[in-house]
């Protein structure tokens, strides 16, 4: 006996519905989760004292300022090679061996896991390079780590901006770097931002790369050259040795809410682009 | 940069071009050279396949970190592609674009949360649950699986529905139009043509998978012991890279990256076949 | 005709990759006229018009042969700057294209490239050109909102002004009206028999009756052929060649 298309349809939409609900009740679920648990805690004493006692009760001062300067690092690194690979990717070079070398190089180091590029940090900025478990090494390690969503964002935006543009501007005397600078780049800059948005989420979520190059001393850093740990390195130090599961949520609130606020700003950003180019 | 000139601008960007391959073959290099020579030198049939990991007494075999990573990686998988796939042609075929256009970069944003959040939730909530209902001690394959699941959902949904959506739409009326109900349309049509999208997006997925460490850590529980069922606790090879990189020195330290060189030939192997599947797909148009 | 040709051309063949676009085109241009390209779709005037600013050169695999000489130098000789030509030689394409910056932006762009960097000459600057391209009186009261605001025609006659601002020899038009209403097209013709005192200017354009209306001498290319050039009086009462004839009133193309 043969069951009616219309029969078997009903019930794979009903599957894949229940499927799609699922996702999105599991992923909305552990924001309201981490948020319940985590906001009562979350108060501006908590964002600018300096803990006590290994973090187990005062606030995380020292974290967020060291989560601020370790992206910074690595945002202030990672922006102009990105933003100069993909100029150079879309502007000053044609569709070739080189380009398709360069792009697999990106493509793969944005398939690197992170505790690989922990090792590699380690290894190289901490030991070899002698800047020891300090906010540099941390930021490099990251800005190697967000150089290929950067330069990705980055190539895209450009590419999408009208060649009539580059035809005029070439037409009224520019030369090429003219044209990237005062047509190109300013009309990709909010694709760029976006890139370099996520890059910032990026580097403020991560862990494994952070905890072997940055080290995780709790002290407020004085200088770049300091070690200093994240607020996802202090988070993780805080509920995996159950030193405090209260300010464990009330951090973990804090890295959260930021993370999707900096997202939410990259594609908000990211779609007025696109419908301002369409 | 009027200092520089044409000509030197170009150079300059050319070179800063190779920063990202640079960087790549940095790394490779640098792994493979603190972890090859231990490989060679302890053997490597011995450091892969010998089951004692014992630092203290000199014993370096990382077969069962090798299995609970194939373990907790094929568990994810099984969360992960299924529902994954599902949601991705549902919300290109079924609901109107309008609804997808939210969902979407709902679901991308999620991607941005970061893995020890995830870990702690496995923690918190799945690993008593599993402990509560199935028994054993909780922190396990299955709740490594299933939170590693959950968390390349966003990876696996959004490029599959950025390839399902890349199928045109002239295939979807040639089959509607011969009778075909939209279900039809979808399993025999647009999703066997957006086939190597899909895999591409599963393949990502397993690396993403394979190359998690803090989540893992925190809810697959970390006993060096081949699993004999997914309530066992295991440690997978990030896990142990992880755990004892902060005091390990001497022969310790190159085994973990040893461990490392390991984890980055199966990541390539992987990405490539992934980056074969998407060329693929490009080759069609 | 006594004057020095401002551009000469000679036996220029010009190529896709391998599609010849361009059969051997010679051609003297003589300076402060106008001339008017016509020929249908694909008949190579509009590569033509693209080969004397070099702006083809910005085409992937495309290449020339033969010679273009401005003011009696090659301008395809390697020792030539394909940026110096261009601020020489402008250029008004079939579409407005303002880029995203004011009105005042887009006309200084030019001057700003050339270095000139004193306001008050920039402002004159902008005033002349705009008045020139006979808009000055619709935008002189928001010289800095944004040119995307505003109309088809009043963009095209920016991209004009924006041109003129760069204080140009040679000003090329590329279908510049095909876009645009029959009030912007009456006001971009003006302009331009006023300029052409000043300038030389050619008009690419597939509209003959355009040309009939504001050339002083006509060429006509047929399939990447420089079919017959001539002055205009001559080429549209008395065409030489048979296929002029035919394409101008109508049998075919």
């Amino acid at each position: 006996m043969r069951i009616p298309p219309k029969h078997t349809q009903r019930a794979a939409v009903l599957v894949m519905g229940l499927a799609t609900l699922f996702t999105l009740a599991i992923l909305v679920f552990i924001i309201l989760f981490v948020l319940e648990k985590g906001l009562p805690v979350v108060s501006l004493k908590f964002l600018f004292t300096n803990p006590q006692d290994m973090g187990k009760s005062g606030g995380i001062l020292p974290t967020l300022v060291g989560t601020i300067l370790l992206t910074l690092v690595a945002v202030a690194i990672a922006t102009p090679l990105g933003v100069g690979t993909a100029i150079y990717l879309t502007e000053y070079t044609r569709e070739s061996r080189i380009t398709r070398i360069i792009r697999f190089g990106a493509d793969c180091l944005a398939g690197i896991p992170s505790i690989i590029f922990g090792l590699f940090g380690f290894i190289f900025f901490v030991t070899i390079l002698k800047m020891g478990w300090s906010i540099m090494s941390g930021g490099l390690t990251l800005a190697f780590m967000i150089l290929p969503t950067i330069i990705r964002t980055a190539e895209e935006a450009i590419k999408a901006v009208p060649n009539s543009y580059r035809e005029v501007s070439f037409s009224l005397g520019a030369t090429r770097w003219e044209t990237v600078q005062k047509v190109v780049l300013p009309s990709a800059l909010p694709g760029i931002v976006t890139g370099i948005m996520l890059g910032v989420g990026r580097s403020i979520g991560e862990t494994a790369a952070v905890i072997f190059t940055a080290g995780s001393s709790l002290r407020m850093p004085a200088s770049l050259m300091d070690s200093a740990r994240t607020m996802s390195v202090h988070f993780y130090i805080l509920a995996r040795e159950g030193i405090s599961t209260e300010n464990a949520y009330g951090t973990a609130a804090i890295l959260v809410i930021t993370i999707l606020f900096i997202n939410l700003t990259a594609y908000s950003l990211m779609n007025r682009f696109v419908a301002k180019n369409n | 940069m009027k200092l520089l000139g044409e000509r030197g601008v170009q150079r300059l960007l050319a070179g800063i071009a190779f920063s990202a391959i640079s960087a790549l073959l940095l790394i490779a290099l640098f792994i493979i050279k603190e972890g090859l020579p231990f490989i060679i030198g302890y053997g490597p049939a011995k450091f892969l396949l010998a089951s004692d990991w014992n630092p203290q007494l000199g014993r370096f075999g990382i077969w069962p970190m090798i299995v609970a990573s194939v373990w907790v990686t094929l568990g994810a998988m099984l969360v992960g592609a299924p529902l994954g796939v599902a949601c991705a042609a549902y919300l290109t075929e079924f609901v109107p674009r309008r609804v997808m256009g939210v969902v979407k970069p709902t679901i991308e944003l999620l991607a941005g949360i970061p893995s020890v959040v995830y870990g702690f939730i496995g923690v918190m909530v799945l690993a008593p649950l599993i402990r509560s209902s199935l028994g054993g001690p909780g922190l396990s394959v299955l709740a490594g699986a299933a939170i590693l699941g959950v968390m390349i959902l966003p990876t696996i949904i959004s490029i599959s529905i950025d390839s399902i959506q890349a199928v045109p739409n002239s295939y979807r009326e040639g089959s509607l139009a011969l009778g075909a109900t939209r279900w039809q349309t979808t399993y025999m049509v647009t999703i066997p043509a957006a086939k190597s999208g899909i895999i591409a997006s599963i393949i990502l997925g397993m690396g993403r998978a394979i190359g998690e460490t803090m989540a893992v850590i925190m809810v697959a529980g970390n006993a060096v012991k081949i699993p004999g069922s997914p309530l066992d606790s295991v440690r997978t090879l990030t896990a142990n890279i992880a755990l004892e990189m902060g005091y390990a020195t001497g022969r310790h330290r190159e085994a973990l990256f040893a461990t490392g060189v390991v984890l980055l030939v199966i990541i390539m192997i992987l990405n490539s076949l992934a980056g074969m599947a998407i060329r693929k797909r490009a080759a069609k148009r | 005709m006594s004057s020095e040709p401002k551009i000469s051309v000679s036996e220029l063949k010009a190529y896709y990759g391998r599609e010849q676009i361009l059969m051997s085109v010679s051609m003297e241009i003589p300076p402060r006229m106008i001339l008017g390209i016509i020929g249908p779709a694909g008949s190579g005037k509009t590569t033509f018009l693209r080969c004397l600013n070099r702006l083809n050169d910005l085409v992937p695999g495309f290449r020339t042969e033969g010679r273009i000489q401005l003011d009696g130098q090659d301008i395809y000789h390697p020792g030539f700057e394909a940026v110096g030509l261009r601020k020489r030689v402008g250029m008004l394409f079939a579409l407005p294209v303002p880029l995203p910056k004011s009105i005042y932006e887009n006309v200084v762009y030019g001057p700003r490239l050339s270095g000139i960097g004193d306001r008050n000459r920039l402002d004159q600057l902008v005033e002349a050109s705009l008045k020139s391209a006979f808009i000055w009186d619709e935008v002189k009261d928001r010289l800095h909102s944004p040119a995307m605001r505003l109309s088809g025609g009043q963009q095209q006659r920016l991209c004009l002004a924006r041109i003129l601002a760069m204080e140009p020899e040679v000003i090329l038009l590329d279908e510049p009206c095909s876009g645009l209403d029959p009030i912007s097209t009456a006001k971009i013709e003006e302009a331009l028999t006023i300029l052409k005192e000043r300038y030389t200017i050619i008009l690419v354009t597939n509209n003959t009756k355009q040309a009939a209306r504001v050339a002083d001498q006509t060429a006509f290319f047929l399939m990447g052929s420089l079919i017959e050039h001539g002055p205009t009086q001559e080429l549209f009462t008395v065409p030489r060649d048979s296929r002029t004839g035919d394409y101008i009133t109508g049998r075919f193309g």
